[in-house]
């Protein structure tokens, strides 16, 4: 019986369908199990959904193979030479932590092959790491946060305290921040990095943020980290004398709802808010609602334009890793983020960044758009890379 | 470091309150650990099942539901384990039993994110405890006093069961040596087993009092696994007095060192440990002499 049901296995694994001359075999590289799960899911959701939307402008059609990371970067280099090696995808997606892309990067830069990255934000990996065949459809840690430093200023807010996890997109976040608020004239009165993922406690940094003498508090936590953070800066009454601004993760709609009232007020800056209000943007939400029953979070929206970035570089004729690589680096389209581009210099995306507030709505908490910030391009940070041919 | 007296009492609260936390969980690991020999590494994902059952319950009869009937459902989850694995692994050696149970972490975890999602869970402080307290002149909130309130609460209660009832003494006399104490009559494999179901028990409920500070994700019980080793490990295996010491030094070691040296917030602790096996390393107050 085993052995009918193991033939059985094999027969159904290798039956695949002869490609098409116009085939463009995609592998996506994402985290099914482990931490980050939920962020992978959405980035899958939205790039499926994404095809579905736009598939049909591009005479390509496209073959998707999943692989799991599992958020452990040598497991997803070991998926990922299976991909580019053994089923020899033209182009790979996904990459949710910045550890992954970091144990990925020689490889694909080595072995030639268009990455689009969907999520991880390590400035370094549009920066000094850069590579012609990486871009990234995401954000940059420090492009989130920059805008964000002249606008609390622009609002009267001169002393701030800033927290965030002790590690490299902790720290990325906030220097991205600190450096546009110090040269608008804000003063950092005090700065705090909690062990990552260690900190179950934050009331003794909140003591100490209370007592700091600040107008204000930026922080940047994601996941779980946030969601204690939030709560906490709440239950010690907090948020009256000292308001709670941040990195837009903090208050992602994949987390506030387990934040609850406690999120109300906060007031953050991120690449996109699903209350965005564009026609893009409705016919993705309505569509990512219809499928998931939650409003899309910034995750979805990333994996959905990866997705579309790809189908953009298709109808370009780009059909192998040489031209989809090239042909990545020049996309631009209008998305649910607005207009969106890549900026040659660096492979980095170049979007707009949306201040917004949690409030309560009739349907649980929402988020309300309170200023759009306009887009701007990294810095190079260190990046040398051969310009795009044409 | 200009603070005001204020400053230090609410730090001084913020130690307690982690240190009762880490209490409730270290206690059920501790006198497992040294009533039965037995290295249950689980005991972080009892606690995450805490919370989760707690998030549960409390979504169709509000929090003291998940906070009264948590612990029983983990207890219930405890007599699985216990029939299902611990028993068989009692005389396996600690080698085996670490794998086991280091395993079932993984196995527990995927079953929550199968459960109930990736996405994390949260539960909203019952309405008699929101809010803050005047308390010593620092406002603090109420459900953290609660915390502080339990912890000691259940310190008196097992000190009380331990010290001065007959139950206590049967598993003190296990505790010191079992093969004696079954000599003298005293059924030392039920007690194992009763004691494995009110160790969980407590797990599951630091994990229902957790759940409505922290998020209630599938790794917590991971993060929550190292610290009680080390609190454990400090305190001292199997004792009462050993947990309580070792939790009041995790969570006063950890909040200052917070404050003071933030640099080192994360190695201050560890180092302490280090410390503790070179100078004393059956820890500070074992059960064993």
């Amino acid at each position: 019986m085993k052995r009918a049901i193991l033939a059985a296995l094999g027969l159904a694994s290798s039956f695949t369908l002869p490609a098409s001359a116009e085939d463009i075999k995609v592998g996506l590289l994402l985290p099914f199990s482990g931490v980050y799960a939920a962020l992978g899911n959405d980035i899958e959701t939205g790039f499926n959904l994404a095809l579905e939307h736009f598939g049909g402008e591009t005479d390509a059609t496209f073959e998707i193979l999943k692989e799991d990371t599992e958020v452990k970067p040598p497991v997803a280099l070991g998926k990922a030479k299976k991909l580019i090696l053994q089923d020899k995808v033209d182009v790979m997606a996904g990459i949710v932590s910045s550890g992954v892309l970091g144990a990925v990067r020689d490889l694909v830069h080595g072995a030639n092959v268009p990455l689009i990255v969907a999520n991880a934000g390590n400035d370094e990996a549009t920066g000094a790491n850069c590579s012609p065949f990486i871009t990234r459809m995401s954000f940059s840690n420090g492009q989130v946060n920059r805008p964000m430093g002249k606008w609390l200023h622009d609002q009267g807010i001169g002393k701030v305290f800033t927290l965030a996890p002790d590690y490299a997109a902790g720290r990325q976040m906030i220097d991205g921040f600190v450096s546009t608020f110090a040269k608008a004239g804000g003063k950092i009165v005090g700065q705090e990095f909690t062990p990552f993922q260690k900190t179950q406690d934050f009331g003794p940094y909140l003591a100490k943020a209370k007592a700091s003498g600040a107008d204000a508090v930026f922080v940047f936590y994601a996941g779980g980290e946030a969601i204690s953070f939030v709560k906490q800066y709440d239950s010690f009454g907090l948020k009256s004398d000292l308001p709670l601004y941040g990195s837009g993760f903090l208050t992602s709609p994949l987390y506030v709802n387990a934040e609850g009232p406690a999120a109300e007020g906060v007031i953050t800056a991120l690449h996109y808010v699903p209350t965005i209000e564009s026609p893009a943007n409705e016919t993705f939400a309505q569509a990512f609602e219809a499928k998931t029953g939650r409003v899309p979070s910034e995750f979805a929206v990333q994996g959905y334009d990866a997705a579309r970035a790809l189908i953009e570089a298709s109808k370009t004729g780009a059909n192998d890793r040489e031209t989809l690589a090239n042909a990545l680096r020049q996309v631009s389209f209008e998305g649910p983020r607005g207009k969106l581009s890549i900026d040659p210099a660096t492979n980095n995306i170049v979007q707009p960044i949306y201040v917004y507030e949690t409030v309560m709505g009739e349907n649980g908490l929402t988020q309300k758009v309170l200023a759009q910030l306009s887009a701007e391009a990294d810095p190079a940070n260190g990046c040398e890379m051969a310009p795009v041919s044409k | 470091m200009a603070h005001d007296l204020g400053f230090w009492t609410l730090q001084t609260l913020n130690a307690l309150q982690l240190s009762m936390l880490l209490f409730l969980l270290s206690i059920g690991l501790t006198v497992i650990f040294g009533l039965m020999h037995f290295v249950n590494l689980a005991h972080g994902s009892l606690y995450a099942l805490g919370a989760y059952f707690a998030a549960s319950l409390a979504a169709v009869g509000g929090y003291w539901m998940g906070f009264f009937l948590a612990p029983v459902a983990v207890a219930g989850i405890g007599i699985l384990l216990y029939s299902g694995f611990i028993k068989r692994m009692r005389k396996s050696g600690p080698m085996a039993q670490v794998l086991v149970t280091f395993g079932l972490i993984f196995a527990l975890l995927d079953l929550t994110r199968i459960f109930w999602g990736d996405l994390a869970l949260a539960i909203e402080v019952p309405s008699a405890l929101a809010g803050r307290l005047d308390f010593l002149g620092v406002e603090y909130p109420a459900y953290r006093l609660f915390i502080i309130v339990l912890g000691v609460a259940i310190f008196g209660l097992l000190a009380f069961v331990l010290g001065r009832t007959q139950i206590g003494a049967m598993i003190r006399a296990g505790v010191d040596n079992d093969a004696m104490a079954a000599c003298l009559g005293i059924n030392v494999e039920r007690m194992f087993f009763v004691v494995f179901c009110v160790g969980c028990a407590l797990a599951g409920l630091a994990g229902a009092v957790a759940a409505p500070l922290l998020s209630v994700t599938p790794d917590m019980g991971l993060h929550v696994l190292i610290p009680t080793l080390i609190v454990i490990v400090i305190g001292g295996l199997g004792s009462l007095k050993g947990a309580i010491a070792g939790s009041l030094i995790y969570g006063f070691v950890q909040t200052f060192g917070a404050v003071l040296a933030p640099q080192l917030a994360s190695v201050l602790i560890y180092a302490l440990l280090a410390a503790v096996l070179v100078i004393k390393p059956v820890g500070l107050f074992p059960a064993r002499g």
